[in-house]
Parts: structure tokens; C-alpha cells; sequence
């Protein structure tokens, strides 16, 4: 009952408040963002390409990530589903033209997957809230609610989302118990491993990696190994210009 | 008045027959989606949104145009539209309800799409697109009944209607500034982020509408007695005219900042679409096929002469809807996804149950002003019961 | 009004379709319901048998909103004990035979819950 009032004043208040609130409530949201609530965490990432290039065609990352959530194997790329994946070097960063670095460097992959935006354009356009931001950063999905409309897809600037255009279900070999599959019809990606974190563990992708070239933790904490690593290092984020800020930061 | 609809001549039977037949084969096609997913359409992980969406594009222009006769007759008095705003309001209708349908149809979980409602969520567009178009329906619907009831039984339409279609005017502009925002706010998408896409698709809307406006009154005139006169048609003509010209103005400042700015992301689009990218160039003949069909179109409608001869008049209105379907109901929608924001060129071109789906819409849509003009003709006793 | 006959005769077949249901049951008698055999591994449920019964449905969609949007993963029961809000990992490793548990009766009133398009079945032991 309780729930059912809440949910039936939540649609009264919201219709009436309409767009003007909306839009003003995401302005003053978006001012209070940069000075971080005290107590609140801001999970992130970095990622050392140098490192992860180390071991050629290494794919430990992915293959984790992948079977931890059911992700399905599509050999068509048109149909294809993908978490965490290599994309080329002018695809994960357009804007970062290095004509007369060694060659090492660009023409290899670059290792990509949802940037936990602070300012995630998705979730602006999400019709049903079937994503939206969680207050330790982590751009959330909620697969029993997601319509299917695909305007996530069409509003992230990093490719970052996938869409189920058919059942998953064949195409996965052994399905693990311990995460759902998807159903078709629903849009996927990276959750940052919410159910991992929520144990206490880190991210798959950050464990399987021995290499240790991904680095996980809470930007807010100044001595957490993310911050650490940011002080000594330059790094980028990919379409910083933008103003998404992504949560995951590349090493130059 | 629905009495109306149910009787009629052996030709009027048939046609009704032929369109029942591909509503009916859009719906099966549309069952083997519902069952397969939208894996049975040539859509990919690149190019999420086609055909379906391109078309609800295209259809909420031809809605939203029938404020180019209701806004002559009202707010001017233009006393020449009365006897055709019934007939625009009537095409809204239909165009609005086939803009839901192709929305519906592009759902991956249609039995869902009530979770916009349940969850209202008022920073997506798509939230302000539901309400202003199922209003917008409403509208029309509330007009259209109305007004065509009070000239049945003989007397002046109630007062209270008034206020309501002068409300309608400026609810038929939002309804396409809204579906244009749908795209003009998405920074992961240059080819749609101008902000000149809500004006170009006004001047686009209010030249493709009229245009099938004077083509459905020359028909309705060889095929009934209903004559909409020359005066009115010409009229809606000059406003094609300068729409058309409005439009193809506004295309050409797109081409001009893209290729004058020199900045990659916005220039590889209109490559795509006019030249090809990376060997891929489905859309290219279709697209200077557009290009061309607008200059016939403005040369035949600019030219007073042949603006007022029927026939070329006919021939400037057809190629004015096919220039604008083209370029809205395939190039705009497709272009945006090509290349991805990764770079990558992913061709797109519908499957067969993706364009039956399609026809299937379409043919609701024209089942539907094929019954709705009936009733309105039959109402004046112009159409042999 | 001399269609008389044509609206009784209209009536009556609406009649007959509307009422199929029924008919059926009338003619060929109401299926038995079933007697699920209930494997249990712990003495008690997380709810008492009553409310399970009645309004499992309720449950899991808390415990599905719970998990997902507010990230709380534990839920404290009717017994004080505090359990992993997980169709999969808790109700269904107590109770394995989904076929009897859930199957029989969700077939009997012929609902067809989505859970399962996602939500794995373990292999059943039993």
C-alpha cells in the first residue's frame, strides 16, 4: 500500500513539477556535483595502457567480465553484445590526434567500456529510469524495467551500450547461476561490477587482470591507490570536451 | 457518423479490402518480431534506430501541418480553408496515430511501454514527446468531432470549441519542436546537433502536409463530387512554396557550417549521405534522387504559371513529398548513426519484415483517412451513399 | 424493428464465446490442482507459509527493487535471520525443484512469470 502511494504521489509531483523543475533541478544537481558530499564515495578507474599492452592479445579482462555476467559470444558484429572490449586507438579517442607518436603506442587497442559519467548523457535521456546514477558514481541498470527504446544507445558518446536484438540465451554456453542473463529487447553494459562491490570485492575485470594494469577505487578518498596514481601521472579521459567526466581515466 | 464508413460503392469496398490485406500482412510480419526480437530488422549495434523511427519523424511533420489550414481559417478568417480544414485535421489524426504505432513498433520490450507513464521521467524528451503528441491526438480528435457533428445537424459549432483550436495551433508546433529536440540534444550525435533541426523541421513539415493535402483534394475530386475550388488549393500551394524553399534554404546553411568549419565529425556525415564513406553508399542515390526532386519541386512551384496549372502543380506536390520523405524518412535518422561515434561505417538497409511492418502502418494510416474523409464527405451529402 | 431475430441470434453467440471458458469446464470437468511436493533444506521460510503463499509475488518485487535501485543486497526476515535477497542463490537453493515449487502451480493458473528469461535455474539435484 505504502509503496503503491508513494509511487502514485511520485507520478502526481513530478507530472505537475514538469519540465522547468526537471531542468532546474539537473542545473543546481550538476553545481553540487564537483564539491563531493562528505561520507559519499566516487568509484573510478585507471587504466595503464602500457601495462595492459604488455602481454600481447591478452583478453583476461574481458573473458572475466564476460563469463561473471553472462554476456553473450555474437559472432555478428551487427548483433553483437559487449561489456568490456579492445577498440582501436582513433575510435576510443577521435579527438587525440598523435600523427608522430611511435607507432607502438597508437596503432595498438585500447581497452574500453562504460565510463561511469558524472554527467551521463543516458541517463538524461532514459524514459523509464531503467539507468540512472547511483551516489557512488556507478551508472546503474535496471533490465526489469528498461523499455527497449534504445535512446541510451543513441546518447552515448562512447558507444558504451549494447542492445539484446535477440535472445542471449543461445548464445551462451554455460550460463553462471550467480548473475542473470538478459532477455532480448533490453539494452546492456558495464554496471562496474555493482554486485562484486557491494560483496566487498573489486571488479572483476580489475582482479583478472595480472598485469595489474587496472586500478579501482574511490576518488573521493585522497589516499585510496586511484588518487595516488592520478598525483604522479597525466591522464586522459575519452571526449573530455564533452563535460561527461568519465570516471575512467587512461595513463599517458 | 461511424454508419457512414459502412456503406459504400464496390470500388470503395475494394480498396478498404486491398489495405486490409496489408494491415494484415504488416501484422504478421510484426508477430515474427514480437516472438524473434528486433533481430528479424536490418537494424545493428551501430545503427540502432532506422526505418521505424525515421518514419515516425516524417509522420509527425505531416501532423503537425495541418495547423497551415486551421491557422488561415481561424486566426484570419480565411474563409476558403473551411471547406478543407476538416480534411487536415483528419490527416493529423491519422499521422499522429501512425507516429504511436511506429514508436510502439520499435520497442524491444513492447509489453513494457507503459513504464514511460508508470515512471515518468521528465529530463527525457521522449517523456514531452508522448504527452505532446497523445494530446495533440486528443485534440484533433475533440475538433474534428465536433466541428464535423454541429455542420451535420445544420448549426454553428459550440462556443467553447474556439479556444480550443486556436490551442491546437501552437500545440501542432510543439509537437515537432519536441520530436526535433528528441535528436538536437544529444552531444554523442553532431549530425543532429544544430540547433536549426527544430526549424528545419517546421519548414519541412509545413511543405510535405499541404502538399499531400492538395494532392488528397484532387483526388477526392475525380473520385467524388467533393471540390475543395481552385482558390483554396492554390493558396495551399503558395504555402509549399515558400516552406520548400524555407527547408532547402536551411539544408544548405547545414552543408555550409559542417563543410566551411572543416571539422571532421560533422563533415563525415554529409559525406556519408551525398558522397559515401569508406566504400559504403547505399543512401547516396536515394539522397541526390532528394536533392534533384527539390529543385524540379521549387522551379514548378516558384514559376506562377506552372504553379497554376494542375498538372505540374500535381507533379511539384508529388516531388516535394518524395524529396522530403526521402531526406527525413531515411537520410536524417540514418546519417545520425553513421559513422559511429567510434568511427565506425555500418550500412543499413531494412529487411523485408521490417518494411512490411512498415507498409502495414502506413496502410492503417491510410485505412483510416480513407474512412474518416468518407464520413466527413458523407456528412456534406457529398459522396453517393 | 424487425430485426429482432437478428439481434437474439447476435446475442447468442456472444454469449457462447464469451462464456467459453466455462463451457469447457462444464463439459469436460475442472483440472485437479496440484499437490506440489515442497523440498525444504531449512525449517523455516524467510516469511510464514501463509504470506508466502498469498503474496510471494510482492516479495520478490521488493526484493528485486531493493537489490537493483537502492543496492542493498541483505534482507532481515520474519525469523530475525538475515538472508541474500537472490531468486537464484536463495529461494531456489532451498527449495531446488523448481518444477514442482513454482512450475506446477504457476502452470495450474496458467501465469507465465518472466523471472525465468534472466534469472538462471540452478541444475536441479533433486
Amino acid at each position: 500500500m505504502e509503496r503503491e502511494r508513494r509511487a502514485l504521489l511520485k507520478l502526481a509531483g513530478l507530472t505537475v513539477v514538469g519540465l522547468a523543475g526537471g531542468a532546474l533541478a539537473r542545473t543546481v544537481e550538476a553545481s553540487s556535483k564537483h564539491a563531493a558530499k562528505p561520507g559519499t564515495k566516487r568509484l573510478a578507474m585507471v587504466i595503464d595502457p602500457r601495462k595492459c599492452l604488455e602481454k600481447d592479445g591478452c583478453t583476461d579482462c574481458i573473458g572475466a567480465c564476460h563469463a561473471a555476467h553472462n554476456v553473450p559470444a555474437i559472432d555478428d558484429p551487427r548483433r553483437e553484445v559487449k561489456w568490456i572490449w579492445k577498440e582501436k586507438f582513433s575510435g576510443a579517442f577521435p579527438d587525440q590526434e598523435a600523427e608522430y607518436v611511435d607507432e607502438a603506442l597508437t596503432s595498438k587497442p585500447v581497452l574500453v567500456f562504460c565510463n561511469h559519467c558524472d554527467n551521463p548523457p543516458c541517463v538524461r535521456v532514459c524514459p523509464t529510469q531503467a539507468t540512472w546514477r547511483r551516489d557512488d558514481g556507478i551508472v546503474m541498470m535496471d533490465w526489469h524495467r528498461c523499455i527497449g527504446c534504445r535512446y541510451c544507445v543513441a546518447g552515448c558518446p562512447y558507444g558504451s551500450r549494447s542492445f539484446n536484438w535477440v535472445d542471449p540465451r543461445p548464445f551462451l554456453k554455460s550460463p553462471t547461476p550467480d548473475f542473470p542473463t538478459r532477455t532480448k529487447g533490453v539494452v546492456e553494459k558495464c554496471t562496474f561490477c555493482d554486485e562484486r562491490i557491494g560483496k566487498g570485492q573489486q571488479p572483476a575485470c580489475v582482479e583478472a587482470c595480472k598485469e595489474k594494469a587496472l586500478v579501482f577505487g574511490d576518488l573521493n578518498d585522497p589516499d585510496s591507490a586511484v588518487r595516488q596514481t592520478l598525483r604522479a601521472r597525466f591522464a586522459l579521459r575519452r571526449k573530455a570536451g564533452l563535460g561527461t567526466r568519465p570516471a575512467i581515466h587512461y595513463l599517458v | 457518423m461511424l454508419e457512414k464508413a459502412l456503406q459504400g460503392s464496390r470500388s470503395y469496398w475494394g480498396w478498404v479490402a486491398f489495405l486490409a490485406g496489408l494491415i494484415l500482412l504488416g501484422f504478421i510480419a510484426y508477430m515474427r518480431q514480437f516472438a524473434v526480437g528486433l533481430g528479424v530488422t536490418g537494424l545493428s549495434r551501430d545503427v540502432t534506430w532506422g526505418l521505424y523511427i525515421a518514419q515516425f519523424t516524417f509522420l509527425v511533420g505531416v501532423a503537425a501541418s495541418a495547423v497551415m489550414v486551421v491557422l488561415p481559417y481561424y486566426l484570419h478568417n480565411y474563409k476558403l480553408f473551411g471547406k478543407i480544414t476538416i480534411l487536415g485535421e483528419f490527416l493529423a489524426i491519422s499521422a499522429v496515430t501512425m507516429c504511436m504505432l511506429f514508436i510502439f513498433v520499435d520497442m524491444g520490450q513492447p509489453t513494457r511501454v507503459l513504464n514511460v507513464m508508470l515512471y515518468p521521467t521528465p529530463n527525457s524528451l521522449m517523456f514531452w514527446d508522448m504527452i505532446s503528441l497523445s494530446g495533440y491526438l486528443g485534440l484533433n480528435a475533440l475538433i474534428s468531432h465536433v466541428t464535423l457533428d454541429a455542420e451535420r445537424k445544420g448549426i454553428a459549432p459550440p462556443h467553447w470549441i474556439k479556444p480550443i483550436i486556436i490551442l491546437s495551433i501552437p500545440w501542432a508546433v510543439s509537437i515537432h519542436t519536441v520530436t526535433a529536440f528528441l535528436y538536437s540534444g544529444l552531444a554523442a550525435r553532431p549530425f543532429w546537433m544544430t540547433a536549426i533541426l527544430a526549424p528545419r523541421f517546421l519548414a519541412s513539415a509545413f511543405s510535405a502536409g499541404p502538399a499531400l493535402l492538395i494532392l488528397f483534394c484532387l483526388i477526392l475530386r475525380r473520385f467524388t463530387k467533393f471540390d475543395a475550388g481552385r482558390e483554396p488549393i492554390q493558396r495551399l500551394a503558395v504555402i509549399v512554396t515558400y516552406a520548400m524553399a524555407i527547408n532547402v534554404f536551411f539544408v544548405l546553411m547545414e552543408v555550409f557550417t559542417a563543410i566551411y568549419s572543416g571539422i571532421p565529425e560533422h563533415i563525415e556525415h554529409f559525406e556519408f549521405l551525398y558522397l559515401g564513406l569508406e566504400g559504403k553508399a547505399t543512401l547516396v542515390p536515394w539522397m541526390w534522387a532528394s536533392a534533384i526532386l527539390s529543385v524540379i519541386a521549387l522551379v514548378l512551384l516558384i514559376n506562377p504559371k506552372t504553379r497554376g496549372n494542375e498538372r505540374t502543380l500535381v507533379a511539384a506536390c508529388i516531388a516535394v513529398f518524395t524529396a522530403l520523405w526521402i531526406e527525413k524518412g531515411l537520410g536524417l535518422i540514418i546519417a545520425g548513426f553513421v559513422p559511429s561515434p567510434m568511427g565506425a561505417v555500418t550500412s543499413y538497409s531494412p529487411s523485408i519484415p521490417e518494411v512490411l511492418i512498415a507498409v502495414g502502418i502506413y496502410a492503417i494510416g491510410i485505412f483510416l483517412i480513407t474512412v474518416f474523409y468518407k464520413i466527413a464527405l458523407s456528412v456534406r451529402g457529398e459522396v453517393k451513399v | 424493428m424487425h430485426d429482432g431475430g437478428k439481434i437474439l441470434t447476435g446475442l447468442a453467440v456472444f454469449l457462447v464465446l464469451a462464456l467459453l471458458p466455462f463451457w469447457h469446464n462444464a463439459v469436460g470437468g475442472t483440472a485437479a490442482a496440484p499437490q506440489p511436493k515442497i523440498v525444504t533444506q531449512e525449517k523455516e521460510c524467510v516469511a510464514p507459509r501463509e504470506t508466502i503463499r498469498s503474496t510471494h509475488m510482492e516479495l520478490l518485487n521488493t526484493w528485486r527493487d531493493t537489490v537493483v535501485r537502492e543496492g542493498t543486497r541483505t534482507y532481515m526476515d520474519a525469523r530475525g535471520k538475515t538472508v541474500n535477497m537472490s531468486l537464484t542463490n536463495t529461494c531456489l537453493s532451498c527449495h531446488p525443484n523448481k518444477k514442482e515449487f513454482c512450475d506446477a502451480c504457476h502452470n495450474y493458473l496458467a501465469v507465465s512469470p518472466y523471472c525465468w528469461q534472466c534469472h538462471v535455474e540452478k541444475k536441479e539435484s533433486a
